[in-house]
């Protein structure tokens, strides 16, 4: 039997049994008779020009079996990979959309750019063959940086898209802000850059195909966040064959954080090839592969300016960004820097008056596209740090600004000036609680104790909000989505009572099979052990968009807890005729139907039965079996928050930075397993971290290699550099979301950055340092502090 | 992996002939080795390794001289009861370096034989003085460092041994690159028999001893003799982990910090 564990417990991850006892199911587990091995032969420069590929040499290399080119691609009348949003500039034009082909046609693009497909029957012929084709590159000047590719007379990557220039975009009232400025006591500015990161997921990105020439159908496996979507784009757009024909599955995957979002060239590559030579064929990706051909993301350039009154009160707010977008649009690329980002830039303060204009950039560089957070950790890291950088011209301390500014309890449902409207929140509250939790009034000894030991410490504020649960599908239509962003879920009810759940979300770390398994328990009265959830094969699941943007639990979970409803209606007809009572009068309670106000009950287990055997049954008014699917599509986004404190001590003799003490208050809505809450935010806070301490994607500017181009020179964060971490959660339920749930996956990430360096500056604000770029490398702090205006002896 | 021939001799006469043979080359731990081979960027025709010769992984002592078999694993050394009693500041810096997989596989010979520029070791082999034994000769640590990955070594000649003479008191202090964790600078400072003798790491053009700080130190063995010394940058690398100026600094920081570890 086992027992019931449903919103609030605990219970342990049911996926780890396998993935600790190294029984996970990966794509590069995965072997087939014959089986074939793919190489992707990448372009080594930044732009050139293709004059033409030899492959006579590789092809005749032992064990080749093909040299896919461009070519090859332009012949047989592939589609080119298609960008998810549409999105529209200020003066009304679309956004500048050059093709993405799978592999490059006339002209390569970035280092990485795929440039042909050598396959082979063993890993180490492809390897061999592919060092065989001969490309004839003409290289062409290369920028990588937005400041640099719209700057007159920058190399052109397509000549459809003068000036480099993608998307001049804008939200927001822009005269509104205008008259605000006017009145302002006070103006605060801030320039800064947000670094371009390189996910790095553990698993490496992977593909295996197969044709079967007597049925017609492929297979692909994977490593996927949304295996319906890349069957969807792939069989539709990119090589048109029938969608039924193409069975898409993305098993055990290990890690996604946006990176195994999108389609990719590789993936509809592969399984064209895998018709074109005959044979299964499978492609691993190197670790240095990934980094010059996984998306990557962030890369602002933002100047902004925060208008304030002689108490502090902010009056406006304005955003000039330029967001790079690479050599190509990806998936979801164009609507990062702009819907994911605008939206958050009242963060959690009754700023009436918003204007952002985001200049959206090409520039010879791996595309850019989501990571976790996805353009909101860049808004709240702009937010966050330019209300502590007024806080400080004003003379005003900066958890005092915020509160003045901060949006009541009361005050929910809240309306932005930048389109969204918070359902329900606290930020006061989490606020309160953070400081209580960071024993902020212990930091001035604690400061001083670093200080005799010749440290600087610093104490970091974040109080934010984020729009995730992606999304209400008419309001993403109007800014620009081509599909939609409901999701979807059946619960299968077997004969016995046992149950599998079908959902069209994607588990690569979140503990969906728990989490889920969770709320069927609860809502069906029926032991956790018995809900087995599927995901992630476009042949057994019905639909799906998959799982990005904190989406699975907010938008899946509640299409379960819809689909978990209509089982509860059918059981309450099947319970009603057997009992032989109104349907009105049967009540159902922890896995019990029965005759209100009677002793006469049916189990769930009772019920199953019944309907698929269905001898005493109503069959002239309702069918047998007991299977219910639903479509939910949220009516808003969700907004979690929360506070986070960051204390740091900084060596000035080195320029290391330590993080002492981390605390994080979020409000995340209804928690369903607080241990998996726990452990999204203490991952998305290490990501944060990251990105704040070490991380950063760093292009040559003259050549247009990617320099911190392996693990030995891009910085992931480790353990040994990760705090101890406070975090727990203030709950305001979701106003909106049938569980009250606003999803917890981005949080950390999205919050910590800020956090983090305002601690950094606050380490140096005695010598005059006002802001830091992130990452906050040894060098970096070192440097800022030779830099330093004020005098060290003023320590 | 590109296929290539696999040799394990059991004499060293065996090792030395084997490796005339052409493109062939030594195999220790292979934690440098094997990856350069993997990423395509050496072909060798041929590996002999190194690790069915006898007596290549012995700790011992005699006459003041702590002598390290060439296949003496990093963490052999930074576990080994006579190291740590006789030069602590040599196990201390072999237990840091890389992660605990690379200390149970990787070799002081290799580490020596290849002198990658940010390499811990080649810092206390210089510093202490120490002597580089060969299948055919032995090697003063001040002939055998010839800049970036580049030694005194034959094509076919195998380090055997290295002879550390015991010095008075020794330290090493490095900052490590955060995403590497090789030294950004590391710096050994040891009082030896011969005066003070200072060598550092990581400063871009393969180890090398540092003339003003064993000065400074000669005349006063204290941190405050080379804390307020400012090398020059102009001998050093600039990297996206650290610019030139910022090395320079760094090496007076951890020279100070070594010579506090040495006298504390
Ligand atoms: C992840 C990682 C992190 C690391 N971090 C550090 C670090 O922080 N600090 C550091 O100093 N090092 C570090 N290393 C390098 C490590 O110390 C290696 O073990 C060392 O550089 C090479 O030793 P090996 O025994 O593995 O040599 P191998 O890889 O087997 O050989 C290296 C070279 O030396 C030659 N060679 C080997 N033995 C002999 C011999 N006896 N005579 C002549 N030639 C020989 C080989 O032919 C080859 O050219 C790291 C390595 C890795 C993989």
């Amino acid at each position: 039997m086992g027992a019931i564990n449903g919103v609030g417990a605990a219970p342990l991850r049911k996926e780890d049994l396998r993935f600790l006892t190294g029984r996970g199911n990966y794509v590069a587990d995965i072997k087939r008779p014959n089986m074939a091995f793919g190489v992707f032969l990448r372009s080594p420069h930044a732009h050139a020009r293709l004059n033409g590929i030899d492959a006579k040499a590789a092809l005749a290399a032992p064990g080749a079996l093909a040299v896919l080119t461009g070519e090859d691609v332009a012949a047989d009348g592939l589609g080119s990979l298609p960008c998810g949003w549409g999105i529209v500039g200020k003066d009304g034009q679309p956004m500048k959309e050059p093709p993405f082909p799978l592999m490059a046609q006339g002209k390569v693009r970035f280092v990485g750019d795929i440039v042909a497909f050598v396959i082979a029957d063993t890993l180490d012929e492809a390897r061999a063959a592919a060092e065989l084709v001969e490309v004839d590159y003409e290289p062409l000047p290369a920028v990588v940086g937005v400041l640099d590719a719209i700057a007159p007379g920058a190399p052109q990557l397509f000549d459809e898209a003068p000036g480099n220039l993608c998307c001049d975009w804008a939200l927001g009232d822009e005269a509104a802000t205008e008259a605000a400025f006017a009145k302002a006591a006070h103006v605060a500015k801030l320039s800064l850059t947000n670094n371009r990161l390189i996910g790095n997921p553990m698993e490496p990105r992977a593909a295996l195909a197969e044709y079967n020439p007597g049925t017609g159908h492929y297979t692909l496996h994977s490593t996927s966040q949304f295996p319906h979507v890349v069957r969807w784009l792939m069989s539709a757009l990119v090589l048109k064959i029938p969608e039924q024909k193409v069975r898409v599955v993305a098993p055990d995957v290990g890690g996604g954080f946006g990176v195994k979002q999108f389609l990719y060239g590789e993936e509809a590559i592969i399984t064209w090839a895998a018709r074109k030579v005959g044979v299964p064929v499978k492609w691993v990706a190197e670790r240095q592969e990934g980094f010059v051909s996984d998306r990557h993301g962030r890369d602002h350039v933002t100047e902004a300016e925060l208008a304030l009154d002689e108490t502090g009160k902010f009056l406006g707010f304005r955003v000039h960004t330029l967001a790079n977008m690479g050599g190509y649009l990806s998936t979801f690329g164009p609507n990062i820097p702009t819907n994911l980002y605008a939206p958050l830039l009242s963060g959690v303060y009754t700023t009436p008056a918003i204007y952002c204009n985001v200049k959206v950039v090409f520039t010879n560089t791996v595309p850019v596209d989501a990571y976790r957070g996805a353009g909101r950790p860049e808004a709240t890291f702009l937010v966050e740090r330019i209300v502590d950088v007024a806080a400080a011209e004003m003379g005003i301390d900066c958890v005092e600004l915020r509160r003045r500014n901060m949006i009541p309890a009361s005050a929910f449902p809240y309306q932005t000036p930048v389109l969204v409207e918070y359902d329900s929140g606290d930020p006061v509250a989490c606020l309160d609680k953070a400081q209580e939790n960071a024993d902020v009034a212990g930091f001035a000894a604690r400061k001083a104790a670093s200080a005799a030991n010749g440290k600087l410490r610093g104490l970091g504020y974040s109080t934010y909000v984020e729009a995730c649960g992606l999304a209400p599908s008419r309001m993403a239509g109007r800014l620009g989505a081509r599909g939609g962003l409901y999701e979807s879920a059946t619960v299968r009810v077997h004969p016995t009572g046992q149950i599998t759940v079908l959902i069209g979300t994607h588990n690569h770390g979140q503990g969906h099979e728990t989490t889920f398994a969770q709320i069927v328990s609860e809502r069906l009265g029926v032991p956790f052990d018995s809900v087995d959830v599927v995901y992630g094969d476009t042949d057994r699941v019905q639909f799906g968009m998959g799982t990005y943007g904190s989406r699975s639990l907010v938008v899946g979970g509640s299409a379960l807890n819809k689909a978990s409803d209509k089982v509860i209606v059918k059981g309450k007809k099947i319970a009603a005729h057997l009992l032989e009572a109104g349907e009105r009068d049967i009540e159902f309670e922890a896995g019990v139907f029965s005759v209100a106000g009677t002793d006469r009950r049916k189990t769930f287990a009772e019920i199953a039965g019944a309907a698929y055997v269905p001898h005493d049954y109503p069959l002239e008014v309702l069918e047998p079996g007991l299977e219910e699917q639903a479509y939910y599509d949220p009516v808003n986004f969700t907004y979690p928050g929360g506070a986070h404190i960051c204390e740091v001590e900084i060596d000035p003799d080195t320029g290391v930075v330590k993080i002492e003490r981390y605390t994080g208050v979020d409000d995340v809505g209804t928690v369903i397993n607080p241990m998996i809450v726990e452990g999204q935010l203490h991952g998305g806070v290490v990501q944060g971290i990251g990105q704040a301490l070490c991380e950063a994607a760093v292009y040559d500017v003259e050549t247009g290699q990617l320099v911190s181009g392996s693990l030995m020179d891009y910085c992931m964060p480790r353990a040994d550099t990760s705090p101890r971490m406070d975090v727990s959660t203030h709950s305001t339920p979701c106003a909106h979301t049938p569980l009250g749930v606003k999803g917890c996956g981005e949080v950390g990430t999205i919050g910590s950055p800020a956090a983090v360096m305002n601690a950094v500056v606050d380490a140096l604000a005695h010598l005059g340092v006002t802001h830091v770029d992130m990452p906050a490398t040894p060098n970096r702090i070192w440097r800022v502090i030779q830099n330093a205006t004020l005098p060290r002896a003023a320590e | 992996m590109i296929a290539f021939d696999y040799h394990k001799p059991s004499r060293l006469a065996e090792a030395v002939a084997l490796l005339a043979g052409a493109e062939t080359r030594p195999l220790a731990g292979g934690m440098t080795l094997l990856p350069t081979i993997k990423n395509r960027l050496a072909s060798p025709a041929a590996l002999v390794d190194l690790s069915g010769l006898p007596g290549m992984t012995v700790i011992q002592e005699g006459a003041g001289v702590v002598t390290l078999g060439a296949l003496a694993r990093h963490a052999d050394v930074a576990g080994s009861a006579l190291v740590q009693a006789r030069l602590p500041a040599l196990a201390r810096l072999a237990g840091s370096i890389g992660d605990p997989a690379v200390r149970h596989r990787g070799t002081i010979g290799g580490s020596l034989a290849n002198n990658d520029p940010a390499a811990d070791y080649p810092a206390a082999v210089l510093a202490l003085g120490a002597v580089i034994v060969t299948d055919r000769r032995e090697i003063a640590a001040d002939d055998f460092f010839r800049g970036l990955f580049e030694t005194a070594l034959g094509p076919d000649e195998i380090v055997t041994a290295v002879r550390f003479p015991l010095p008075r008191r020794a330290a090493y202090a490095k900052l490590r690159s955060p995403a590497s964790r090789y030294p950004l600078i590391g710096v050994f400072v040891a009082e030896t028999a011969a005066g003070v003798r200072v060598a550092m790491t990581g400063a871009g053009h393969g180890v090398l001893r540092v003339a003003e700080f064993e000065q400074a130190l000669a005349k006063s063995f204290a941190p405050e003799a080379v804390s307020g010394l400012r090398l020059s940058a102009a001998g050093f690398a600039s990297d996206i982990h650290a610019e030139a100026a910022y090395r320079a600094h760094l090496a007076s920081v951890m020279a100070a910090r070594a010579v506090a570890e040495a006298l504390a």
